[in-house]
């Protein structure tokens, strides 16, 4: 069972960075679609003999299609997940917070081997199809996405409306249905101050700026999701368009302050990463965000040739191995707040020392 | 049962809204109630479901009051547009045509647009897609027309003709 591994190993695919364009700056690509069955109740109303029936039928349109890409992805049913597991399955991003938070057992996720491809079952709507890739590929996402959603459709009757397009559970999803996101690093930015005025630049063009777990999270790590806000009145084409024009700006822009910090400010950048690296290598005792801030500074490290032997691979590996659930996965107990920060520390010096 | 603010009509409007994760039920008459409205707006809490709901029940307060007083439901899952506002959520697909008026300001409100542009689904939406294809060929008619193209204007015509019987 390929899910099991995806429970216990690190690795998910869009971790693998080193061949993935722009993959110094942009950590992931995520496309995820909104679908709903037609009349059946949306996931928020649902009781145990509606729900029951939205997941048969989505299990049924899955294992009747015939795509390879789709009979390759395994089926996790809540009842078959412990909190712990669904913990992990949200820190690899492959669920989300509210999804794992639940218990009903007719709520489930679809995924593929390597984690691209996942699909919640009634989480907010009964489904959402995800693409998860490394580096800036947001239209190779959506290529996968909609021949999921192709598939499944030739099974499954979805809630289309001809002037609103895909129905929804919440009136912001309706239309396309369709969130666009890109993580970005962006430490030059962050450290030169210019963040608030390029993200307020963002919001302007209908995207939306958040942090490392989607909605309602806070930013650490310098690691920021920028998404499409508007869903309908737009073609998937032009949001997809439209986000990837904008990532490659902030790109460009992130690129430009990073050399003028690598310039003008050597000594400076240097010891900063240094001491990062020092840090995460000798502490006893590492918190969740000290973790990832210190991972920050490594990372634009490793990405301006400061640091020569660690793979980014490695650190994107590193920040979900060192969270919560994954720390506890791996030793096989509950642990409190201060042994998970011991812990925490031992797992960063065996990656990086 | 008489408004709560006045005390003197009686209440025709029932208002439920969420503050701090409280619920607070509201009994008012009309006039009460559409002064109220904006004074709820303020109020609200600034998370998403609760903003969103504001927007529904912003429309809801200057607007529609009277349709909440008749508690108009969906008829398919039984959501009735005050719990639709609490929760920023609708009930199911039907729901869409139900309150669609109710819906459309706070779409626009929050796409600036109302109108789908995007993919259509192959088999649900089939007919969608044969709408499209007939308005396509009715732009390529007029066009034939104004370039005094006859044949291939009656060409594009029996093409409209042909579409047209798979809708009907």
């Amino acid at each position: 069972m390929h899910a099991d591994d995806l429970l216990n190993s690190n690795y998910v695919k869009w971790m693998l960075a080193e061949e993935a364009p722009a993959s110094d700056i942009v950590i992931s690509s995520r496309i995820r679609l909104a679908r709903n069955l037609n009349l059946i109740p949306f996931p928020h109303l649902l009781d145990q003999k509606s729900g029951e029936r939205s997941l048969a039928e989505i299990q049924a349109a899955w294992q009747k299609s015939q795509d390879p890409i789709l009979r390759e992805m395994e089926l996790l049913t809540f009842d078959q997940l412990s909190p712990l597991d669904r913990q992990i399955l949200v820190e690899k991003h492959l669920i989300s917070p509210n999804h794992a938070a639940a218990n009903e057992h007719y709520r489930g996720l679809l995924v593929n081997r390597d984690g691209a491809l996942a699909i919640m079952i009634n989480e907010e709507d009964h489904l959402r199809i995800q693409c998860l890739l490394p580096g800036l590929q947001v239209e190779a996402c959506y290529e996968m996405a909609e021949r999921i959603d192709d598939q499944l459709e030739k099974n499954l009757n979805f809630a289309f409306d001809e002037s609103r397009g895909y129905l929804t559970a919440c009136p912001t999803n309706v239309g396309t249905g369709m969130r666009a996101s890109v993580m970005l690093h962006l430490p030059a930015i962050t450290l030169t101050g210019l963040a608030n005025a390029i993200f307020q630049n963002i919001a302007q063009l209908g995207m939306t700026v958040r942090g490392l777990y989607g909605e309602g999270s806070e930013v650490v790590g310098n690691l920021y999701q920028v998404s499409n806000q508007v869903t309908l009145g737009q073609s998937e084409e032009d949001i997809i368009n439209n986000l990837t024009t904008i990532t490659a700006q902030m790109v460009d822009q992130e690129r430009i302050m990073r050399s003028r910090l690598a310039n003008e400010t050597r000594f400076q950048l240097e010891d900063r990463v240094g001491r990062a690296f020092g840090i995460l290598t000798n502490a006893r005792i590492m918190t969740s965000n000290e973790a990832l801030n210190l991972l920050s500074d490594v990372r634009l490290g490793v990405d301006l040739g400061i640091i020569k032997d660690i793979r980014p691979f490695a650190l994107n590996e590193l920040m979900a191995a060192v969270s919560p659930a994954h720390l506890q996965k791996r030793s096989g107990q509950e642990m409190d707040p201060f042994q998970r920060d011991v812990k925490r520390a031992e797992v960063i010096k065996e990656k990086l020392g | 049962m008489n408004c709560e603010e006045c005390k003197q009509r009686p209440a025709t409007v029932h208002l439920t809204q969420m503050y701090n994760g409280q619920k607070k039920e509201l009994h008012l008459c009309e006039q009460c109630a559409a002064q109220k409205g904006a004074y709820m707006f303020d109020l609200a809490k600034f998370s998403l479901p609760n903003l969103l709901g504001t927007f529904l029940g912003g429309n809801l307060g200057q607007q529609h009051m009277q349709a909440v007083g008749q508690a108009r439901t969906c008829p398919n899952c039984g959501m009735n547009f005050a719990d639709i506002s609490q929760t920023g959520k609708l009930g199911c697909s039907e729901c869409y045509a139900a309150f669609d008026g109710e819906l459309e300001p706070t779409l626009r409100r929050v796409h600036g647009n109302s109108q789908h542009i995007g993919k259509v689904p192959a088999r649900g939406g089939e007919k969608v897609m044969v709408k499209k294809q007939i308005e396509e060929l009715k732009t390529r008619l007029q066009k034939a027309v104004a370039e005094e193209q006859y044949e291939k204007a009656a060409e594009i015509r029996d093409s409209i003709k042909e579409l047209e019987k798979k809708l009907s």
